[in-house]
């Protein structure tokens, strides 16, 4: 039976087509998924059936609720239907939440909108729904704050609020972006065995072909605010025919070409690193404890390798980074690069740690919006204090930004005038324009598009074969660790209990951990 | 909670000795010594000394300073040089003009600057938002005592309402009290509220924008019940400083508005023990304001933590 059908939607944000002819049907317990790439108009078809588009909206077409054309009703007649009869995740599971009120308060706000039950009526009905999120409030009491749980939690939370009222249709825009792998399949197996037993129907947007593979019963394909391609999962990635359908589907699998590694000689040593954390005391006088974030890792990087560092988040990742980086003091062990000792806090400890060069996640936010890109690029030149003349120096700005595949020109322009895949493509200029031995790749195309996320994997190959780069990649997607690393670390707990080949690990682990990351991790389907 | 208050408890104790120190070795250190500098150039040798021996000039440095602090702490302040009275009755006095003032101020700035700063952010763009944006404006660059002599002109002169000026004390009663410190109280708070109903529409927008707004949208809470329910405490936060920050002015900072008026405050009180180097009133007054600053600031981290539970137990 048809629950939600949007006929010929198209939406115009202060005169900007953003959505063209979008037509779409969802039914009783059935998940229909929404894909493509961000600016794809996605998350605003999910706004539109909500009605809660921005401002400066004109919007046409039909969206019906089984009876009910959700464009033609008032305001209040909508603030009936949301969160009673459709309801709405989101994200970003960390900032969904009001951060002063209690999870009890945030998830009985809904049932107190929409329905007439008593309060003590309201606390059980709260209390079956975290029941059925899987967080029974014996463990986790109505009176906690979001601050006191994690980003999974969180969206369990988010979740229950949306769930609570029984609505006919849940809307789910991205709802595990932003999770680890093994939170993200408890997440997915949590929303469809909810779709099954309340029989919803749900919207699942998301950039991400193997969770839509995993997730969908249909697939619409969107591309520049209209539907491209659409059909039941089973058949679609089959008989896939948009070019922009296989484009994505052949970037979400896009496997480069790593030149063998062959230089042998050891570059980085690491023995026995470990980091402590002061934590806060909870009384006044004692003696404070100590949370050991790195736990005694060693390793060793030889010349020209690639190297994958993964695992779930708080399990060490970044502060190994950080403390490589020098930009953690150290409590205990050795870093040293070529043989050379990096110590903290001594002269030379500068010009190792200019040997090694970091590219971040968000291509935007690691740069200054004021600076050019030439100023952008060279700053690292400064802190060598070198001396070198304007032409070297632009000759040499010049080379780099061709070789992570930008035009001379560009060093003109500021960062917003470009793409994200542009950005990162700029940070690496900037990590290589200092010749540097090793360069770590701090998920750094975590946040990018599957066809951007292609293309800067594939510009990273590419300087493995002109520059014989040697780099640590960390990853949480084994995809993408699987086909630019050669050796692998998993890290749990601030140890590193696997090390090896990449290709061995992934297919053999030896580490249950290692197994369960992988066996979370969602898979796309095999034939080609 | 407890322990959240316990420790800013320590750190305005701290901050209160820091400056006593400040106030008591400035003032020592200060050229010629406070003797002679209270009396000029002209001062008998006999005078002087007299009043070295009254000072206690005679006295090591850290015992004086002990026995001023401690004598601050039993409410014993000193004796007026000019006026030859104790200062304690002498602030004691000024308290009562310069408190109540300072608190109704803030009262009428806080009561006007929500609901304008509210009604600019809900209609943001909007005519109403330009308006109130355009009027605050102005309220920041026209200084207090401009607005205090239109008040005079209009409410005192015109409408004869009010009076111009002066104090009759509290012993006349509570309204005729109150109803003399109101043109100074709205003098005081016109451009406070200007720029705290600006800062309230700003923390507003922000929060506005957060996704548990939308959140709550997607719940069903239309945008009225979306910002009263999840906004507003949000929005709370910086406007607290501010208020804070605003109090403290108001206790020290209304000595024009008090010439203006004809009140016996604090402000004027300071003014007039500089003018007439009284250097024991001088002293007591500054430690009394900064009192008062640094426990308006307690107050303020006290209800940090009571509007946001995330301070409340990091410790």
């Amino acid at each position: 039976m048809t629950l939600l059908k949007l006929n010929s939607i198209n939406l115009n944000i202060n005169g900007k087509s953003i959505l063209k002819d979008i037509s779409l049907e969802v039914r009783k317990g059935e998940i229909v998924a929404i894909t493509g790439e961000s600016g794809s108009g996605k998350s605003m078809t999910a706004l539109s059936v909500m009605q809660l588009l921005p401002i400066g909206s004109v919007q046409n077409g039909s969206i019906f609720l089984e009876d009910t054309n959700l464009i033609s009703l008032t305001e209040s007649e909508l603030c009936r239907i949301r969160g009673n009869e459709i309801s709405m995740i989101f994200q970003e599971p960390m900032t969904a939440l009001n951060p002063l009120k209690t999870i009890g308060n945030q998830i009985a706000e809904t049932v107190k909108l929409h329905k007439a039950a008593s309060h003590s009526d309201t606390i059980e009905i709260v209390k079956s729904t975290m029941r059925r999120v899987e967080m029974p409030p014996e463990k986790f009491p109505l009176y906690l704050y979001p601050h006191q749980l994690s980003g999974g939690q969180r969206q369990r939370v988010v979740i229950a609020m949306a769930i609570i009222s029984n609505p006919k249709l849940l809307i789910a825009d991205e709802p595990t972006t932003a999770l680890d792998v093994t939170t993200q399949s408890q997440i997915l197996t949590l929303l469809k065995g909810l779709v099954t037993d309340l029989d919803m129907g749900m919207i699942m947007i998301t950039h991400d072909l193997a969770v839509v593979h995993n997730m969908a019963d249909k697939i619409s394909v969107m591309n520049q605010g209209k539907i491209v391609e659409r059909g039941s999962t089973s058949t679609i990635f089959r008989t896939m025919k948009h070019p922009y359908t296989k484009m994505l589907f052949n970037a979400s699998n896009h496997k480069v070409d790593l030149p063998k590694a062959i230089n042998k000689e050891p570059l980085l040593e690491v023995s026995n690193l470990s980091r402590d954390y002061i934590l806060p005391k909870t009384k006044i006088f004692e003696r404070p404890k100590i949370f050991r974030a790195v736990d005694k890792v060693s390793f060793t990087l030889h010349k020209g390798e690639r190297l994958g560092l993964v695992g779930e988040s708080g399990c060490g990742k970044s502060t190994l980074t950080r403390a490589l980086l020098g930009l953690e003091e150290i409590q205990e062990g050795k870093i040293k690069i070529s043989g050379q000792l990096v110590l903290k806090n001594d002269v030379d400890s500068f010009a190792s740690k200019k040997r090694m060069q970091v590219v971040f996640q968000d291509p935007f936010g690691s740069f200054n919006p004021r600076h050019k890109v030439s100023r952008l690029i060279s700053e690292p030149l400064y802190l060598e204090k070198k001396n070198i003349t304007n032409d070297e120096l632009n000759n040499l700005l010049e080379t780099t930004l061709i070789s992570v595949g930008l035009n001379r020109d560009d060093k003109e322009k500021y960062i917003h005038e470009f793409s994200g895949g542009q950005r990162q493509r700029i940070a690496i200029a900037r990590a290589l324009i200092v010749k540097p031995d090793i360069i770590i790749f701090d998920e750094a195309v975590s946040a990018l598009d599957v066809s951007v996320r292609a293309q800067i994997l594939d510009l990273i190959a590419e300087l493995c074969r002109s520059l014989d780069l040697t780099y640590i990649f960390i990853s949480h997607d084994l995809s993408v660790v699987r086909t630019i690393t050669d050796k692998v670390m998993v890290m749990e707990n601030g140890k590193i209990i696997e090390y090896g080949n990449t290709e061995k690990i992934l297919t053999n682990p030896a580490h249950e951990y290692t197994v369960k990351l992988i066996e979370a991790a969602p898979s796309m389907p095999s034939f080609s | 909670m407890l322990r959240y208050s316990f420790k800013r408890l320590i750190s305005l104790i701290i901050s209160l000795v820091i400056a006593s120190f400040v106030i008591f070795f400035v003032i020592e250190i200060a050229p010629g010594d406070p003797a002679s500098f209270m009396l000029g150039i002209n001062a008998q040798p006999e005078t002087l000394a007299a009043l070295k021996e009254e000072l206690g000039l005679n006295i090591p440095k850290h015992e004086r300073y002990v026995s001023w602090v401690t004598g601050m702490l039993t409410g014993d302040f000193g004796t007026s040089y000019t006026y030859r009275t104790p200062v304690n009755q002498m602030i004691a006095d000024r308290m009562w003009v310069s408190v109540p003032l300072a608190i109704y101020a803030l009262l009428i700035s806080t009561l006007l600057a929500f609901p304008v700063g509210i009604v600019a952010a809900t209609n943001r763009g909007k005519t109403g938002d330009v308006a109130i944006m355009g009027a605050t404006q102005l309220g920041i660059a026209v200084p207090n005592f401009w607005f205090a002599m239109i008040m005079v002109l209009i409410f005192s002169i015109n409408l004869r309402w009010f009076s111009a000026g002066g104090f009759p004390g509290w012993d006349t009663g509570f309204f005729l009290s109150i109803k003399s410190l109101t043109l100074p109280a709205f003098s005081l708070a016109l451009p406070q509220a200007a720029i705290l109903s600006r800062v309230m529409r700003s923390s507003l927008l922000d929060v506005l924008n957060e996704d548990y707004i939308r959140t709550a949208r997607a719940k069903g809470l239309n945008k009225r019940q979306s910002l009263w329910r999840h906004a507003l405490r949000n929005a709370l936060i910086p406007v607290l400083t501010i208020i804070g920050l605003q109090f403290a002015f108001l206790m020290a900072g209304s000595i024009i508005i008090e010439q203006v008026f004809f009140l016996p405050g604090l402000g004027r009180l300071v003014f007039q023990a500089i003018s007439q180097r009284d250097l024991i009133v001088v002293e007591s007054v500054v430690m009394i304001l900064v009192f008062s600053v640094i426990m308006v600031n307690f107050i303020v981290d006290l209800s940090y933590a009571a509007v946001d539970p995330r301070l409340r137990s990091r410790v």
